[in-house]
């Protein structure tokens, strides 16, 4: 299998705040969730893929070629939504037609007119008057239409409700039918990506803290509850994090080092994510 | 064919997935040579990973359950009677090897297991 992105070693310093070594792979025809807390690196990364940030250190490949030197190729079958649009607000849709056309050669125009349509989006009301939600549908839509083969969405979910939620993931499985099809996107609505994404990065304070294919990071783990004196019949190894409440702790473990007859609760990704941060090691 | 899913069950997705279509096709609800959806748009129709259907399906074909043509789709692998009952045995054992060593956890002895299962015979199967 291919990879649609490839980041090795990538390193940003900012006085406050540091990228260190980061590192992972999106596998072609895949979806990925960047997830990770407010300020933990995820839109710089996101920039850095884009060259919109000049990386410091470190090599970044997308479709298998330099993001830098290969910049326009690869643009043109790059996708972008950011959480907000960043387009003058008194346009309107029709109008992002007649500018996007002339900078895209791939650009559809009747694709594009399609998804307005689906989504409710009027033709010819300036930018400025639509809701957060019709905004954050066309700016996926013009995204969409010049057919790209990757989608990068920095927090494209944030501050929508369910039903726009819902209607925007079936646009991403919608895109995903073409194999070659491959999303990244940062989210901390953990809920949307347990159900679609194949693969979870999770970075904290600008490093990785892991990146895995979904259904083994569910699964692998699971969560055992007793007292200190309980725990103590847990194997050690299979321990990975611990947290502790004033009534007893909890311990992020291995499921497959742990006898079956423990019960452990099923985590979803926001517990994992909360042991690595917020839990010590055993 | 109907897949429901849940959160509720121990079950990973996956095999929720591979099981309901098994027992779809022991059942006779899926007919040898029917076709299966994509791998993708069974994803898309769930909502869930692509990855999670792929596993589904490359653990069906492991079974011997369904058979995958490239560029043509998965299909229900034409099969005798014998082998459906082959592969029910086989995960009736599986069932009952974990009944053994739970038992073993808890100390109960060889002969009152032999009760307990005798008992539950009497009541599911006759």
């Amino acid at each position: 299998m291919t990879n649609a992105i490839e980041v090795t070693n990538l390193k940003k310093s900012f006085p406050q705040f540091q990228l260190k070594d980061v590192s992972f792979q999106l596998p072609a025809g895949t979806i990925m969730g960047f997830v990770g807390e407010n300020g933990a690196g995820k839109t710089t990364t996101i920039k850095c893929l884009l060259n919109l940030l000049k990386k410091e250190h470190g090599e970044i490949k997308i479709f298998g070629l330099d993001h830098s030197e290969h910049e326009t190729t690869i643009k043109e079958h790059i996708g972008v939504v950011f959480d907000e649009l960043y387009i003058p607000d008194t346009l309107h849709a029709t109008h992002i037609n007649n500018i996007l056309e002339k900078i895209f050669d791939r650009w559809d125009e009747a694709y594009y007119a399609d998804l307005l349509k689906r989504f409710k989006i009027p033709f010819k009301k300036p930018i400025k008057q639509l809701s957060r939600g019709m905004r954050m549908k066309l700016s996926i839509a013009i995204a969409l239409s010049h057919h790209p083969k990757l989608l990068i969405l920095d927090e494209p979910t944030s501050g929508l409700d369910p039903i726009v939620r819902d209607e925007i993931l079936d646009l991403f499985m919608e895109f995903m039918q073409d194999e070659d099809n491959s999303i990244l996107f940062s989210t901390h609505i953990t809920s949307d990506l347990e159900k679609i994404a194949d693969y979870i990065t999770f970075i904290h304070d600008g490093e990785i803290v892991f990146s895995k294919n979904k259904d083994e990071l569910l699964y692998d783990y699971g969560i055992w509850k007793g007292t200190i004196e309980q725990s103590m019949e847990l194997p050690e190894h299979a321990k990975i994090r611990m947290r502790k409440n004033a009534f007893g702790i909890e311990i992020l473990v291995n499921r497959k080092e742990v006898n079956s007859a423990f019960t452990l609760d099923k985590p979803n990704i926001e517990d994992i994510m909360l042991f690595f941060v917020k839990g010590v090691h055993p | 064919m109907d897949i429901k899913l849940t959160n509720a069950s121990d079950k990973p997705i996956y095999e929720q997935i591979s099981e309901q279509i098994k027992k779809a096709i022991i059942t006779g609800i899926l007919k040898p040579g029917d076709p299966l959806p994509s791998i993708r748009s069974l994803a898309k129709e769930l909502k869930i990973s692509v990855m999670t259907t792929k596993r589904a399906y490359a653990d069906l074909e492991r079974d011997g359950f369904i058979v995958t043509f490239a560029g043509k789709g998965s299909f229900v692998a034409e099969r005798n009677q014998e082998f459906l009952r082959e592969e029910l045995l086989r995960q009736t054992e599986e069932h009952l090897l974990k009944a053994v060593q739970t038992a073993k956890l808890a100390g109960i002895k060889g002969n009152e297991l032999i009760d307990l299962l005798s008992m539950l015979v009497e009541e599911e199967l006759e």
